[in-house]
């Protein structure tokens, strides 16, 4: 039954997070935002599972790793979609949505090729979420927009 | 005023451009004083542009400050690999204000957010070039009497023209209707159209000159540039639609004046130059009273 391998999946970890609903093309740009391949925790990687409403999808399961609210928002750029849940003794005691935050800090690259960041090193990159559903992000300091589908991560 | 530095237009609000604009009437009335003795400005221009440094360099000398700086990148230890971050913090250790350009977008934000002292950007690529909007505000308003309810026509280059966007955004305070003249893919961008719905402007747009003209307050015109144009046959059908000729100003408005920023090219034919309505050179000359209202006004003199 569907509901049952559902709950296998999410409830396999003891203590820990469930990010699900990642776009499948997405799961390693979400891997790399949140900086997972420089922890030691115990993870399990699926992608490419079959999802009852967005296509093929990507999930990520971290034991004894919690979020912040501002991490968890970094990965919206990849995945506005996706879903989480905190694991405490194999329950699921809470769900969270990814919201898109107002600004972007240090994660995207800006498109333009004339644009500051992308001549001095060591440049932060800052951006104001000027669309949140169609993800646009307007560069601090070249003031051009940035879209999704031009989207690289620093 | 939000920062210090004045990087883009939008760093300063409706009040702050009318007491620039205040101000910079109050040094056309005594352009020579000495209130910048013993400060040094630094003007670095990472690339050259001459009209824009004279123009800050006689602003700084009028008011008896001493500058400091280079002309072009080659002349600098830019070209020695120096990144911008160390050029700035060096220049800021010996200098009360920068003035720079830079052909690199956003690169004086970059410098204002590493320097300890002022930076006014003098133009960053295609991005902002404050100064030259606060020099159209106060132009326009010498001319006018006001900045409100006037009906501006922009003409040639709309899409790429750094200039009249930056105009567009300031003048957008004042109820202004503005009127377009450019080639079809020269167009104003959308964003800009999309701005002016959000509040409300009106504006319309058009393929060339028409006897809307004589609706003008102000017909503000740009190059359209060779370069822009992927086809030479292209250029040369549009270039003579956007020439402004002095028998267009027949039956315009008393107050209009044509403003340009300079240089121009040949799109305003030298007939119009001895016209009453030509306001160009006198508008270049704004620049150094604006420039010196800008410096003062950052420096709380
Ligand atoms: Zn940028």
């Amino acid at each position: 039954m569907n509901s049952d391998k559902k709950e296998l999946r999410v409830n396999a970890i003891k203590n820990g997070t469930v990010i699900d609903h990642i776009p499948a093309q997405d799961l390693f740009k979400v891997i790399k935002i949140l900086g997972l391949q420089n922890i030691t925790n115990t993870m399990t990687l699926g992608n490419n599972l079959e999802s009852k409403t967005h296509g093929h999808k990507g999930i990520i399961k971290i034991s004894e790793l919690f979020f912040e609210d501002d991490d968890i928002n970094r990965i919206a750029l990849a995945a506005p979609n996706a879903k989480l849940n905190i694991i405490k003794d194999y329950v699921v005691v809470e769900k969270r949505q990814v919201q898109v935050p107002d600004k972007v800090v240090g994660i995207a690259k800006c498109v333009n090729p004339k644009c500051v960041t992308n001549f001095e090193d060591n440049i932060t990159t800052k951006f104001t979420v000027v669309d949140k559903e169609n993800i646009a992000l307007k560069c601090h300091y070249c003031e051009k927009i940035t879209n999704k589908e031009n989207l690289r991560l620093q | 005023m939000k920062h210090k530095s004045l990087v883009s237009i939008d760093d300063y609000t409706k009040d702050d451009y009318l007491k620039i604009i205040e101000k910079a009437a109050h040094f056309e009335k005594n352009p020579v004083q000495n209130i910048l003795n013993g400060k040094v400005i630094a003007t670095l221009f990472f690339e050259p542009s001459t009209r824009t440094r004279l123009s800050f360099e006689s602003a700084v000398n009028k008011l008896g400050g001493k500058i400091i700086g280079f002309t072009d990148a080659a002349s600098s230890s830019v070209q020695k690999g120096e990144s911008l971050k160390d050029t700035i913090k060096t220049v800021a250790n010996y200098s009360d204000l920068i003035v720079m350009r830079h052909p690199v977008e956003g690169s004086a934000r970059y410098a204002s957010e590493v320097s300890n002292v002022p930076v006014v950007n003098a133009g960053d690529g295609a991005n902002q070039h404050p100064t030259q909007t606060l020099l159209d505000l106060y132009s326009i308003y010498k001319t006018q009497g006001t900045l409100e309810n006037l009906n501006i026509f922009m003409v040639g280059d709309l899409k790429y023209g750094r200039t009249v966007h930056s105009l567009l955004m300031a003048m957008s305070h004042f109820n202004p209707t503005f009127n377009f003249i450019s080639p079809e893919f020269l167009k104003m961008p959308k964003e800009y159209k999309l701005f002016l719905d959000s509040k409300g402007i009106k504006y319309y747009e058009h393929e060339d000159f028409t006897e809307y003209i004589k609706e003008a307050d102000i017909v503000y015109m740009t190059r359209v540039q060779k370069e822009r144009f992927s086809d030479p046959i292209e250029y040369e059908k549009v270039k003579d639609v956007y020439i402004l000729r002095n028998e267009m100003l027949k039956g315009t408005k008393e107050n209009l004046k044509v403003l340009h920023p300079l240089p121009r090219v040949n799109e305003i034919n030298v007939d119009v130059d001895d016209n009453p309505k030509a306001y160009y050179f006198e508008q270049a000359l704004n620049g150094v009273y604006t420039r010196q209202a800008i410096i003062a006004t950052i420096l709380d003199l």
